[in-house]
């Protein structure tokens, strides 16, 4: 099952790269994730991985993730290494006027679980299609707030310097 | 099954054979109906636990879970993420047990299948048709045996401590927490040297009308000499209506289970080298009684919870 949620972030792919890349990030605008975790080294890049957890019907899912394309300011996939089944990806592509447009795409199921596996993923596919929606605009939110305050110290700054 | 091979087999399961010889006709068909349960029972393997096999199954158990049972646990953050751990759970819902499944896929899910998971069930759960793969989810007979085994290899293990007594109460005791004084699982802390983690739920004694234990009429009817069991429940259950014995199982009404998993006991640390079994029995049950009180509170409605 694919699912995937766009957005449109006023702020540059290097300040939402910020925020996707890193993972003591990830808790304070995924939704529904109730644990992010390094393991390992490196804790960040090409190669790290995390245990990550999201909470869906009555059970927390996920497992060990692996990152498998760190394209800076661009792309950010993983896939699973243990548990469910999943491939994500962070796409971030520029746009005129400083902006961004993010996409966070999920396909996720469990291979040899047959009828129930195909029935258990379109069930739970609207709990996960909501998670991914909220997280965009948390997101969107949490980036663009910090470019609004990047913004004010900027201009307290000219102007401390100005007096 | 030959004499020897039946006793060959009770023992490998971790049984001492019952002696049921009481004299009379109904002695010996009792007689006779435990010497075919105790050759129905597997042998008791933990190596029978398939990983794969409960990866593949998990998808129906959340199914059931999440849209009949409406599950939803906390606090599987409290359990130690490695070694023997023993899982001490409140029971409730007959012999098809609700609170079991919505915690296992629960704790699969969080885990990982590749943790070792274990669960103690009475012999004539094993041994009932069609629940063979209960085995494959880790599920082994309830003996101290089976206790070491499992703890010994650095499982997680699940128990049930009040067993067939506190899982047929009366449904109007569904909020009470009843081990029946029985502190076997604190001793099995004690010997393996691992920590308690209390395990509370709430809803499963709503999945049918409990109304009886039995106690005095499986007493009288000799089962708990001959089967083991102490009690002989009765009930108004799906699709039976009056349910006695409840050994067919029933189709139980879709209560929201709530399960909770308490911060860990480490008993040395927290009752000195040799605790008091007697205190530490208070102890334990005094936070499962308050934890399912809270829960009971939240409940708005029987069933629909």
């Amino acid at each position: 099952m694919r699912v995937s949620a766009p957005i449109e972030i006023a702020a540059p792919p290097e300040a939402v790269w910020e925020w996707v890349s890193d993972p003591t990030k990830a808790l304070h605008f995924f939704s529904g994730v109730t644990r992010w975790e390094v393991v390992g080294e490196p804790a960040m890049g090409l190669g790290a991985r995390y245990r990550m957890l999201l909470r869906v019907g009555s059970a927390e899912v996920g497992g060990l993730i692996e990152v498998i394309e760190f394209s800076e300011n661009r792309d950010l996939a993983w896939t699973s290494v243990l548990g469910l089944d999943q491939r994500g990806r962070w796409r971030l592509r520029r746009r005129p006027g400083g902006r961004t447009h993010v996409e966070l795409r999920l396909s996720y199921g469990v291979a040899g679980a047959g009828i129930f596996g195909w029935i258990a993923e379109r069930v739970g596919a609207p709990t996960v299609r909501g998670h991914l929606q909220r997280t965009v605009r948390q997101l969107k939110r949490q980036v663009e707030q910090e470019q609004t305050r990047r913004r004010a110290a900027a201009r307290r700054q000219a102007r401390a310097g100005a007096a | 099954m030959s004499e020897a091979g039946i006793a060959e087999r009770a023992a490998h399961n971790g049984h001492a054979r019952e002696e049921a010889g009481r004299p009379g006709f109904a002695a010996r068909v009792l007689g006779e109906l435990s010497r075919q349960l105790q050759s129905r029972i597997p042998t008791a393997d933990l190596d029978e636990r398939d990983p794969d096999y409960i990866r593949d199954t998990l998808p129906r158990l959340w199914l059931l879970s999440s849209l009949y049972f409406r599950g939803e646990v906390r606090g599987l953050g409290n359990i130690p993420e490695e070694g023997g751990v023993l899982l001490v759970g409140n029971h409730s819902g007959g012999n098809l047990t609700p609170d079991t499944t919505v915690f296992t896929l629960a704790f699969s899910a969080y885990f990982g299948v590749e943790r070792a998971f274990y669960q103690l069930a009475h012999n004539l759960v094993l041994s009932m048709p069609g629940l063979g793969f209960l085995r494959r989810y880790g599920t082994v007979a309830a003996s101290p045996e089976n206790a070491r085994k499992a703890l010994e290899s650095g499982a997680a293990l699940l128990v049930y401590p009040g067993g067939d007594h506190e899982v047929h109460r009366p449904s109007w005791h569904r909020h009470r927490v009843d081990f029946d004084g029985r502190k076997g699982f604190i001793r099995l802390a004690l010997q393996h040297d691992v920590p308690i983690v209390p395990v509370v739920s709430v809803g499963g004694q709503e999945t049918a009308l409990f109304l009886s234990q039995g106690k005095g009429i499986a007493r009288g009817l000799g089962l708990d000499r001959a089967l083991r069991l102490k009690v002989l429940p009765i009930s108004l259950a799906l699709p039976w209506g009056l349910n006695v014995g409840d050994f067919m199982g029933h189709l139980p009404l879709p209560a929201k289970i709530t399960v909770e998993a308490l911060p860990p006991i480490h008993l040395r640390e927290e009752f000195g080298e040799r605790p008091d079994l007697d205190e530490v029995y208070d102890y334990v049950t005094g936070v499962m009684q308050e934890t399912l009180d809270g829960l009971a509170a939240e409940r708005r409605f029987p069933v629909l919870g």
